[in-house]
């Protein structure tokens, strides 16, 4: 049957095909078209942000709790700038997501019109691939293949800019195109993954150092597994949390600058590092020559790009880690590994991180250690940025791929909020909890009435210390104690900002009993706010000075 | 990479790459973004359409560096890119266009 439609029908139509459900964004004159096909459409449920960076972090939210890439749409100019952050956020840590843009039409692109940016270029760095569109014929090849662009391979964000002419351009349609999945991607090759057994097998103090790829891939199974078999004490990136659950006898813990002593300095004692969809990032390795100086390294990861870009490996292995693992597992030997996990246990007990404080609710071990007993694994933990990210990082005890949601690569204050509720509106059966900061949650707080509108089951848990926590911690302890523009010197009445936006709040610091009232906000369907003021000279602790070596560890 | 003079840069190690694209606007753009955000000088750029002109071939004239290998892996992974090949700096293709280039 042939159909005569417009390019925004189209775009709508290859959507639904594609199996999206909900799109985040907000409307604007040149991606008027879109919307009002959207409009039209009864199988995708659209969620108007308040501000595009939000729809951005929405659509990263569905995309990191689901695995499956999320959609944002956003207006030409302003619109399209204000999607920016959240695009390189979502390249920093290789999220699946599909960005819309409405372009000014053809003819007037390069005549400086009304709402006119180079979204194009300006998106160049930032994207997987982005396309312009110039034809509504084209859609029909540029609409699934951003959805297999960003969901093959390493993922990544796609931008797809469309001047408004092609939206409205109407043409004739009779076949539609497949939608796009991601693609398979070349086995491991076996030659490489003998050598990397022989290499496990005859290592006497090994190391298996887990990234976000591992989660990406779909792996966190079968990297247990190996630990288990191999007798692989097993540190995790901040990217990878949740991947072996955080008391799994083998877990040493998050590594690098906010590390626990015992897993830096484990990593400083192994003889082989096995490093799995990890890319040794700086917060991760510290000064680079230090790291795990006298170790042999394998490195697989799905991006050829990653090998030899920081450490040389010994055997470098590009494949999708769920697959190499899969090969690797009856490659290896059963190995207890007695002395060497004996020592790692020693220094988990000589070194361990200090959460002094961790039994009283009003400090901030005490309250990540609150919430935690009020949930179960089921719950979503996400995270902005900042001093609570990297506590909720080390104390909080995550034990499920996909259960941990925060910005690793970029560090984006504001991303905690929205991507929160872009994770509840993709999971609802779950409680999404959101760690935030006074500094973070200013950030995007404009969300909070579109958490209201969408009435998502978040839990927003905000570590108010009236400080940009993190600036204040670096200056304190490397300029200095020279504060500057780190103490805010008014802050708002953050219970009374949650209520005005229309969702619940309330006040852990007026309660008698704050465990017991966490518990009962916790419990409570829908969206709300819970503030706690915590101490303002608490520092992250153990931390790594930048540029020093990860075992040059200071604080407790 | 400004401030290197003629001297200094007869002496540096070349290369040359040869990389084929799909022709289309904007692929040269990607191409020397990935040199550019590295403030990795691309000393020479040649692009021509070949034969249908569905694909082109741009060749770069760069010096040696410890991130060409690097470099390379970043533009094959590029979505419009098909293939990259590696040259020594006495390859034919730049030689010859020295007429158009006397100051």
């Amino acid at each position: 049957m042939t159909e005569t439609l417009t390019g925004a029908q189209i775009t709508i139509r290859l959507l639904e095909r594609q199996g999206i459900r909900t799109v985040a964004g907000i409307p604007g004159g040149a991606i008027l078209p879109i919307y009002d096909a959207l409009g039209q459409s009864t199988e995708i449920h659209h969620v108007l942000a308040r501000h595009e960076q939000g729809a951005g972090f929405m659509a990263q939210g569905m995309a990191r709790a689901t695995g499956q890439p999320g959609v944002c749409l956003a207006s030409s100019g302003p619109g399209a700038t204000n999607l920016l952050t959240a695009i390189a956020d979502a390249k920093l840590d290789s999220i699946p997501l599909v960005a819309i843009t409405g372009q000014v039409p053809k003819a007037m692109i390069g005549t400086d019109a009304f709402q006119e940016v180079d979204t194009y270029g300006l998106s160049i760095p930032i994207t997987k691939h982005n396309f312009l569109v110039s034809s509504a014929e084209e859609l029909l090849e540029v609409i699934p293949r951003a959805f297999r662009i960003a969901a093959s391979g390493r993922p990544g964000p796609v931008l797809v800019d469309i001047p408004k002419d092609v939206q409205t351009q109407a043409i004739e349609i009779s076949d539609w195109p497949e939608p796009g999945h991601a693609q398979a991607v070349p086995a491991a090759d076996p030659y490489l993954i003998t050598e990397a057994a022989t290499m496990i097998n005859a290592a006497e103090r090994p190391i298996l150092y887990l990234g976000g790829g591992v989660v990406h891939s779909g792996a966190s199974a079968a990297a247990i597994e190996l630990a288990e078999k191999a007798g692989l004490p097993t540190v995790m990136t901040l990217m990878a949390l949740g991947a072996m659950p955080v008391d799994h006898p083998l877990a040493m813990g998050m590594l690098g600058m906010h590390a626990a002593r015992f897993t830096n300095l484990a990593l400083d004692e192994c003889d082989l590092l096995i490093a799995v969809g990890a890319r040794f990032d700086d917060r991760a390795t510290g000064k680079v020559a230090a790291f795990c100086p006298q170790a042999k390294i394998i490195h697989i990861d799905i991006d050829p790009a990653e090998l030899d870009k920081i450490k040389t490996a010994h055997i470098g292995i590009t494949a999708d880690i769920g697959e190499a693992l899969g090969q690797l597992l009856p490659a290896v030997q059963a190995h207890s590994r007695e002395t060497w996990i004996a020592r790692s246990n020693a220094l988990k007990a000589q070194f361990p991180l200090d959460m002094t404080g961790a039994d009283n609710p009003r400090s901030h071990f005490g309250l990540i250690g609150s919430v935690a007993a009020a949930l179960d694994d089921e719950a979503i933990i996400a995270t902005d940025v900042g001093q609570h990210q990297m506590w909720v990082a080390q104390a909080y005890p995550l034990r499920r791929p996909r259960q941990w949601l925060t910005s690793g690569g970029l560090g984006t204050m504001g991303f905690g909020v929205p991507a929160a509720i872009g994770a509840a509106l993709a999971e609802r059966q779950r409680t999404v909890v959101c760690f935030t900061g006074d500094g973070s949650i200013m950030m995007n707080i404009q969300e909070l009435v579109t958490a209201a509108e969408e009435n998502v089951n978040i839990k927003i848990v905000l570590m108010d210390n009236a400080t940009l926590g993190l600036v204040h911690q670096q200056q304190t302890l490397f300029y200095g104690e020279r504060l500057f523009a780190s103490q805010f010197r008014s802050s708002p009445d953050f219970v009374k900002i949650a209520q005005g936006f229309g969702i619940a709040a309330i006040d852990l610091d007026a309660s008698p009993n704050p465990a017991a009232t966490l518990m009962e906000a916790l419990a409570q369907p829908g969206p709300c706010l819970i503030h706690a003021s915590i101490d303002a000279e608490q520092k992250v602790y153990p931390m790594v000075p930048p540029g020093a070596a990860n075992r040059d560890m200071i604080g407790a | 990479m400004n401030a290197i003079n003629r001297n200094e840069q007869n002496a540096l190690t070349r290369a040359v790459l040869e990389i084929d694209v799909n022709n289309h606007a904007g692929v040269m753009s990607h191409v020397v973004g990935l040199f550019s955000r590295r403030s990795y000088n691309v000393e020479g750029i040649l692009c021509l359409p070949v034969g249908d002109g569905q694909q082109s071939r741009i060749w770069l004239l760069v010096n040696e560096d410890l991130r060409l290998a690097q470099m390379m892996k970043q533009v094959a992974k590029l979505e419009d890119v098909i293939a990259i090949r590696r040259h020594n700096a006495d390859h034919a293709v730049f030689q010859d266009l020295e007429t158009f280039f006397r100051p």
